[in-house]
């Protein structure tokens, strides 16, 4: 984790060139994992996640099945070449709370009463981490599902949200993210405008938050633009 | 399977046009009293698509017909199954779906037969292919299949392929001008599974499967009979 003592935003320009308001350069891929039902590959700046969905598909152990609905079940999981100092590989407590957020953020969008006793299992692999790591995670998981043809009340949405050096920012970045007074990751139904995912680290007054709430809404939405985008375009080609 | 038909006949066809696709959540039309089938939910008078797919809006209905996405077993579709399990009293069926479906030995052979003294993996083994129909799914998605019926038989030998059981109609076409065609080019039997499975033996399976092939992946653009006729005269 790196810590640094010196200003993160210079006369309303951030420690990479940004405005406050700026996302970084977005990036989505689709159908990158030939044997997955639906995959998707996301980038945000230096932060890419590669997205696997799986199912509807039968699920065991059986005591795992429930019998009238389906279950999601969801893996985030961060490369060890990730990071800049190398991360033990495997599961870790950060990891299974991420996986579990992630499931809740995704679990309201999904029809999994349509599914008994099935499972749809998402796996979402961070290949390089910069910060915002899990809601670019969920971004790509929504392709992955939307790609696998799981009936959905609509795509997931996310974003990060935070005060940096005093200032609201969108989108924080890796340096930012641990220097950061707080920040929040945030998802969303962009077309039912419902939250699905909201957590925040750190200190902010109602005012900020609230504050923040809407720009985190707004930069949802333009998300949300380039998702469509990209699942359009897959069948524009033949 | 009738949508699929219906909106396969574009009047300006404009061959590898493609067609309008929703995305999941995005509105479709106002309800006005209609129906809202397979592909889209309603929240009080809004149609939305479930999935990603090609929306049929018609007078009496609103539905999605989706581009991807496992099959969910109905009653009375025909299907192609592997039988993957022998039981004391039926045979397990693997339909290509997240659950399996039972064959009741009752609903597949018509003499009797004393499940006590026979071992009734003479009727049908493991990996044996059988084109059958559903005859029942409850609610909580028990599925059981049945021979009975019309066109149902096991079939021997071919090979098999699987698709999005969602393109099988565009795989049939309209009246089965589609499959008719390749049959006739091809000259291969040729059963398909409404479960997205695909049972091909004969001359020119391999032109067969490039077909099939060709039309899952091109199954949201207009015109494609013609181009699927043009592919298979080649090299005649």
């Amino acid at each position: 984790m790196v810590k640094t003592d010196e200003k993160l935003i210079v006369d309303g320009k951030r420690v990479d060139g940004r405005a406050l308001n700026e996302l970084r350069k977005i990036e989505m891929t689709v159908d990158i994992v030939d044997r997955a039902d639906g995959s998707a590959q996301v980038s945000f700046g230096n932060t890419i996640a590669v997205v696997a969905a799986y199912g509807p598909r039968e699920l065991y152990p059986r005591f795992l099945q429930e019998v009238d609905t389906g279950i999601l079940r969801c893996r985030y999981n961060m490369a060890p070449f990730a990071v800049d100092e190398r991360k033990h590989p495997g599961p870790s407590r950060r990891s299974t709370e991420l996986s579990k957020v992630i499931r809740l953020s995704l679990e309201p969008a999904i029809f999994l009463e349509d599914f008994p006793k099935a499972t749809i299992d998402v796996f979402i692999e961070i290949v390089q981490a910069d910060g915002s790591t899990r809601v670019t995670g969920i971004n790509g998981a929504s392709l992955a599902l939307a790609l696998a043809g799981v009936p959905m009340r609509d795509l997931v949405t996310a974003c990060s949200v935070g005060k940096v050096d005093g200032e609201l920012v969108i989108d924080l970045n890796g340096i930012e993210d641990n220097n950061s007074d707080a920040d929040v990751a945030f998802a969303m139904l962009p077309n039912k405008e419902k939250i699905t995912l909201l957590q925040m680290d750190g200190l902010l007054t109602k005012e900020e938050l609230m504050k923040l709430l809407n720009m985190a809404k707004e930069t949802c939405k333009e998300i949300y633009k380039l998702q469509t985008k990209v699942l359009r375009q897959k069948y524009e080609v033949v | 399977m009738k949508e699929q038909k219906k909106s396969g006949s574009d009047t300006n066809r404009n061959v590898g046009k493609v067609r309008d696709i929703v995305l999941p959540g995005e509105f479709i039309d106002e309800k006005k009293g209609r129906r809202v089938g397979k592909g889209a939910y309603f929240e009080g008078d809004k149609v939305f698509a479930k999935v990603l797919g090609i929306p049929i809006v018609r007078e009496n209905q609103i539905s999605v017909i989706p581009l991807s996405g496992a099959y969910i077993p109905s009653i009375n579709d025909t299907i192609i199954g592997i039988i993957s399990q022998v039981e004391i009293s039926g045979w397990l069926v693997d339909i290509n779906s997240p659950y399996i479906a039972f064959l009741p030995i009752a609903d597949a052979v018509d003499e009797f037969v004393d499940v006590a003294r026979t071992d009734i993996s003479r009727f049908y083994d493991v990996g044996d292919v059988i084109f059958c129909k559903v005859s029942k799914v409850t609610k909580d998605k028990t599925v059981r299949v049945s021979m009975r019926g019309h066109g149902t038989r096991k079939l021997y030998g071919g090979i098999i392929i699987k698709i999005t059981p969602s393109k099988i109609p565009r795989i049939i076409g309209k009246g089965g001008s589609m499959i008719n065609m390749i049959k006739r080019k091809t000259k291969c039997v040729i059963y398909t599974g409404q479960n997205g499975v695909i049972w091909i033996r004969g001359v020119d399976k391999a032109k067969a499967i490039k077909a099939i092939l060709t039309i899952e992946k091109e199954s949201h653009t207009v015109g494609l009979t013609e181009k699927i006729e043009k592919m298979l005269s080649e090299g005649d």
